[in-house]
């Protein structure tokens, strides 16, 4: 039984952290591996969701229709950016970086002077459960069938529908999928909307479980760039493996050594992973199966 | 005309020579009288400003060599790094560690300076390996630089308590360490101790135009011509038989050790140093100065970072809440109508006039 308790106990710890990171990386990877942009606003884009979700769960909304809504306007307030901005900065992958965090500048700094330092949030939903005598929250689990829905919807998407069909032939040949009628100033738009839309709902999911604050973008960024990094352009054979391999090292780290030794080793990781594998997990996938 | 004097002025003409070329604007008579005079006029200032103007102006002088370090590694080389903070800080640390342990005796607190400068370099040079060596190219370069300065900000801040000391020398965790000794020169008849004011004003603006022609006999050099060559194309040059990966890592280190000078002349002239100088904010600031005065020459780069550090400081006075707000704006438009910087434009645009007043 109590063999039972802490193999729960790591598993538990495995699934929070690799949902986390799938989550809150997914709106970045898409942005990334299909379009080459690095979004640095990604953060604004989860503070926005969780923002609209706190005030729209507050106003009486039902907790999963306000995430819902957290994800839609930081997918419109995505398309928006992506019209204003980043659409003329496709030829300067640099360039894009630096203006995307001056977007982040202008958000984070603009919600505090809008809104405050702090806003009231919701607490965790659905209480806790009880195994072999230690409690574990429910709501953490439901994140973690979340985290592989959003992995096997994104599949769906991408590889079985036609959205999925013309917006990788735009990746892959935007000269030639413009000559056969698609229309791919619309594609990328919607792309970084998709994108941003992600980044919302990673926003609106992990809203309930933190403090209100603009600068709350910040908690997810690091993680989210360190998976997208490791795993590389592609989402389902880069980013999926490489949040579960970077989970597998920040939980057994975080367990033995704590929360530093955690977020250290996946520095570490990161940095020796980029010298040998420098395509990321998803480049060595393709690699070797070719 | 003797020879002596035939002598000297060829060695004055190679030396011009030197510090002129394709990688850099301005050049002749005009250009260096100009910067003589801006040179002669901020070593008049402190005659006409109180002691704690020019305790201010000698702040803004710190950060420049965080931004010409970028300016290196960013505009010549190509590699666009965010996290110039991780080496600042580090050096930071590492001046107030060794100022505690060692005292400021006998010119000490200069070692420490030396030290700091070394390790903060020697820091971006394995960072560098491993980025370059790996091949990671572009926006990557970026993503791993910043994540680097975001943990290091992570882990100086968790550092509260007795147990993270190193030597007589406290970390503090989030309040960061403070009460180290300032800049002392050690002088016959005592010490001198640079508190910000005057003398720390004119050493900062020795070393300043020390620096400055240093980069630009540098980036005029063979190797700066092939670190400009890398960022126009990685691949030609490597086929030409150079080690672009060499290159590379060289141009990091040399960018890190000057966000480290930055660093340690930093907390000597604060005597503090908090985790939060390695933070997201703080990163943003040498990309803002860099970007807005024109990554791509180190004259643009270095006004740039003084109009732009003066700019912000006169908004925090107004309120400091919206100072970020409009910084941002500022990255936006250069961006998006300027993407060779500001000053830059300001100056082809000046040359031109010149040049067309000519004919």
């Amino acid at each position: 039984m109590a063999l039972f308790q802490s193999v729960f106990a790591m598993l538990y710890q495995f699934g929070d952290t690799f949902a986390f990171l799938v989550i809150s990386c997914a709106g970045l990877a898409v942005i990334f591996g299909m379009m080459g942009v690095i979004n640095l606003a990604h953060g604004e884009f989860i503070m926005c969701g969780a923002y609209v979700t706190v005030s729209a769960a507050r106003a009486g909304l039902p907790l999963p229709l306000a995430i819902l809504t957290g994800a839609l306007v930081a997918g419109a307030v995505g398309m928006v950016v992506e019209r204003l901005v980043i659409r003329h900065l496709y030829q300067r992958p640099l360039d894009s970086i630096i203006a995307t965090w001056g977007i982040s500048l202008i958000a984070t700094q603009g919600v505090l002077i809008v809104l405050g330092s702090t806003m009231q949030g919701v607490g965790t939903p659905l209480g806790s459960i009880d195994v072999g005598g230690r409690s574990y929250s429910l709501y953490r689990l439901i994140l973690m069938a979340c985290a592989l829905g959003l992995l096997g919807g994104l599949y769906l998407l991408f590889y079985h529908s036609r959205f999925g069909v013309i917006a990788r032939a735009t990746i892959q040949k935007p000269q030639m999928a413009h000559a056969l009628g698609v229309n791919t100033g619309r594609m990328y738009g919607l792309t970084f909307g998709l994108g941003a839309a992600l980044a919302g709902l990673a926003g609106g999911l992990y809203a309930p479980t933190m403090t209100m604050v603009p600068t709350m973008g910040a908690t997810f960024i690091v993680e989210s760039f360190v998976t997208v990094v490791v795993g590389g352009a592609d989402i389902f054979l880069g980013a999926a493996p490489a949040a579960a391999i970077l989970a597998l090292i920040k939980a057994g780290l975080t367990a033995w050594y704590g929360q530093l030794f955690g977020q250290i080793g996946l520095l570490v990781t990161v940095i020796l992973v980029i010298r040998i594998l420098p395509g990321g997990l998803s480049g060595w996938l393709k690699g070797t199966t070719r | 005309m003797t020879t002596s004097e035939t002598a000297a002025r060829s060695r004055a003409r190679t030396l011009l020579t030197r510090l002129e070329g394709p990688q850099t604007m301005g050049r002749g008579p005009a250009f260096w009288t100009v910067a003589a005079l801006a040179v002669a006029a901020a070593a008049a200032y402190p005659l006409i400003a109180d002691a704690w103007t020019v305790g201010n102006a000698a702040y803004f002088l710190i950060w420049t060599f965080m931004a010409m370090g970028l300016g290196v590694v960013w505009g010549y080389a190509g590699a666009l790094s965010f996290g110039q903070t991780a080496f600042f800080g580090l050096a930071g640390y590492a001046y107030g560690v060794i100022t505690l342990n060692l005292g400021a005796a006998y010119g000490l607190t200069l070692l420490a300076l030396v030290l700091a400068v070394a390790i903060g370099g020697l820091f971006a040079l394995i960072i560098g390996y491993f980025m370059f060596y790996g091949r990671i190219q572009g926006v990557f370069i970026g993503i791993v630089t910043l994540s680097v300065t975001l943990v290091l900000e992570t882990f100086m801040a968790q550092t509260a308590g007795p147990q993270w000391r190193i030597g007589e020398a406290r970390l503090n965790g989030f309040n960061g360490m403070s009460g180290m000794p300032p800049l002392t020169l050690p002088w016959f008849g005592g010490d001198i101790v640079l508190y910000p004011g005057p003398p720390l004003y004119y050493l900062l603006l020795g070393l300043v135009v020390i620096c400055y022609l240093g980069l630009r006999i540098m980036l005029n050099s063979p190797f700066g011509n092939v670190l400009v060559a890398i960022r126009e194309n990685p691949h030609r040059v490597g086929m030409l038989g150079y080690d672009v990966r060499l290159y590379q890592m060289l141009a990091f280190g040399i960018g890190g050790a000057f966000a480290a000078l930055s660093g340690a002349l930093y907390t000597a002239w604060g005597q503090y140093i908090t985790p939060s100088s390695m933070g997201l904010t703080s990163a943003a600031l040498p990309i803002v100065w860099v970007a807005v005065g024109g990554r791509r020459d180190i004259t643009a780069t270095l006004i740039g970072t003084l109009v732009v550090l003066a700019g912000f400081q006169t908004l925090t006075i107004y309120g400091s809440q919206y100072a970020l707000v409009v910084m941002g704006v500022l990255l936006l438009v250069t961006v998006l109508a300027a993407p060779d910087g500001l000053v830059v434009a300001t100056m082809t645009q000046m040359g031109r006039i010149f040049r067309s007043s000519k004919r």
